[in-house]
């Protein structure tokens, strides 16, 4: 079972998306989310929703997928909105007792909604089309820069690459030290939340031995395969940039122009 | 000048309790003495705790000697501007298939020592798709090492030592983890690497029936090497090697015992065919 996991959540299709580098989807939903929270209206998030649709559209990753990632906000999005309806200053338009909804509080709840399901499903479509090491690969070289300010950039991809390769071996070993130790009489299921917690120790204890001795091996067969930390690395795999990467950043830079024409131009209406 | 030159190797560690006082030294290698051609097929038998794999980690330049030398290919490990050469020119496997792939793809982890030696790309791709072709991994190249069995990863662990070009493979003990299937997989991937491409192999063991094969074979024990020569040789004494807690091959047991009960059969009988082939000739002689 614990085999068949997927990090992330790759979702293979041969679209424009996949295809496209690591670097430009991550700038582009860095970007994007940016936009979403500089100053907005309802037309920027028209043209907002409309990015959004054409790189679903282009995604060619079934709707469902996308946006499974929106379960997990349900709650953070449904608080937001009560929060925001409820106690912001404003013309009333309709009260019960002390409860009362603003037009203001309306525009923001419906704002904030918008805000966070953009967020969700814009970085959803990232994961979903990106390999988890392309995106380390990409990663890397965007904070490539960040070296000369002594960043171990390389260093802290590496360390994520080989994470994401240990977390379903890790996983296994956890499942078989909690078989192990149930077969000795071990109790995780009844109690109160201290006593559940206290039942983690003794699988906790042996999985960070195990894990310690891993990573002692790995060093080892590291250094035994020449690893000497990334200079004089070459790549197996190295990021360029194509055609559509230049006219992704172009529509890109049209987009973010016309969100900020529209965000800080346009009368407010709404 | 061979492949690899151990002269009067010696590596002691030191045991400490748990303030870091020491408590005494174990000498984990005493005085080992190996020599191997280019081309060799040697195997290395010993016990747990015999030094068998802290000798196989000098031959890597991950250890270094307390005594004495070794040479890997004519360059001393002791010599810190060489070590990567050295690292380079014998590969090492490693006892566990999970705790020594670092790619999160069969290709791409193939690809890793490559990558660190700085091979262009499109070199690296060739040496990827030649070494994978060579241990019959090639149809995997896109899989995650995680949906692999033990023997299919101990091919890739040998693939990508293959990639950089060794001169000399060092596995230490890598069917130890593997069920009998992926032990026979390793083997002949092994066998065939040494015969095709004439990669010296050094091969780190406590199962028997690996080293029959085997062009020298050695035996460790406590940190010494207490007999070596052809496997015909080292099996013909099946009291010394029991009495080291070594198992002979199921066919050499059987004739050994045979022997012992009276049947004229020759010495150095060590798989099934020979064991019928012997056989049939003594009924043939009645």
């Amino acid at each position: 079972m614990l085999r068949e996991i997927t990090l992330g959540q790759y979702y293979q299709t041969n679209s424009v998306v996949h295809r496209m580098d690591a670097r430009t989807k991550l700038i582009a939903t860095f970007a994007y989310i940016i936009s979403l929270f500089i100053r907005t209206n309802i037309y920027v998030y028209l043209i907002a929703a409309f990015f959004l649709s054409v790189a679903i559209i282009a995604c060619r990753v079934p709707f469902k997928h996308i946006v499974k990632g929106m379960k997990a906000i349900m709650v953070l999005l449904l608080v937001t909105v009560i929060l925001n309806m409820f106690w912001t200053r404003g013309e009333v338009i309709f009260q019960i007792w002390k409860i009362s909804i603003t037009w203001e509080g309306l525009r923001i709840a419906l704002f904030m909604v918008f805000r966070l399901s953009f967020l969700i499903l814009g970085s959803n479509i990232m994961t979903l089309t990106t390999t988890p090491s392309n995106l380390t690969d990409g990663l890397e070289s965007i904070m490539r820069p960040l070296k000369a300010i002594r960043v171990p950039v390389h260093e802290i991809a590496m360390m994520m690459s080989i994470a994401l390769r240990f977390i379903p071996i890790l996983m296994e070993e956890t499942d078989k030290i909690m078989k192990a130790q149930l077969a000795r009489g071990a109790d995780f299921e009844n109690g109160n939340l201290i006593k559940k917690a206290k039942s983690l120790v003794p699988i906790l204890v042996p999985l960070f031995i195990s894990a310690f001795r891993r990573a002692n091996d790995l060093a080892m067969a590291m250094e035994a395969r020449c690893y000497r930390g990334g200079d004089g690395r070459t790549k197996m795999k190295p990021l360029h940039y194509e055609g559509r990467d230049y006219l992704t950043f172009l529509i890109l830079i049209i987009y973010l122009a016309a969100v900020i024409c529209l965000g800080y131009y346009v009368p407010k209406f709404w | 000048m061979g492949m690899i030159d151990v002269s009067k190797l010696v590596f002691e560690y030191i045991r400490r309790d748990e303030d870091g006082n020491v408590e005494g030294i174990t000498r984990a290698v005493d005085e080992v003495n190996l020599h191997c051609k280019g081309g060799e097929f040697i195997a290395i038998l010993g016990h747990n705790g015999s030094g068998k794999s802290t000798l196989a980690k000098h031959l890597n330049a991950i250890l270094h000697p307390t005594e004495g030398t070794v040479l890997v290919d004519g360059k001393d490990t002791m010599d810190e501007n060489e070590i990567w050469n050295i690292r380079q020119s014998a590969g090492m496997v490693f006892q566990n298939p999970d705790n020594q792939i670092i790619g999160q793809v069969v290709e791409e982890d193939v690809g890793f020592g490559p990558e660190n030696m700085g091979v262009p790309t499109k070199e690296i791709w060739e040496r990827v798709e030649e070494s994978l072709k060579a241990v019959g991994m090639y149809d995997y190249r896109k899989y995650s090492p995680n949906k692999l069995s033990g023997g299919q990863k101990q091919r890739v662990s040998i693939a990508s030592v293959i990639a950089m070009h060794p001169k000399c493979i060092i596995l230490d003990e890598p069917t130890a983890m593997l069920d009998p299937m992926g032990r026979k997989e390793v083997i002949r991937a092994v066998r065939a690497l040494n015969d095709v491409e004439k990669i010296t192999m050094i091969l780190i063991t406590h199962y028997m029936e690996e080293v029959v094969y085997a062009d020298r074979v050695y035996v460790m024990d406590k940190g010494k090497i207490v007999m070596s020569g052809t496997p015909k040789e080292v099996f013909s004494r099946v009291e010394e090697l029991k009495s080291m807690r070594l198992d002979v091959p199921q066919a050499t047991l059987l004739a050994y015992e045979l022997k012992k009960a009276g049947l004229p059969l020759l010495d150095g009988i060590l798989t099934r065919k020979e064991l019928v082939n012997e056989l049939v000739r003594l009924k043939g002689q009645k």
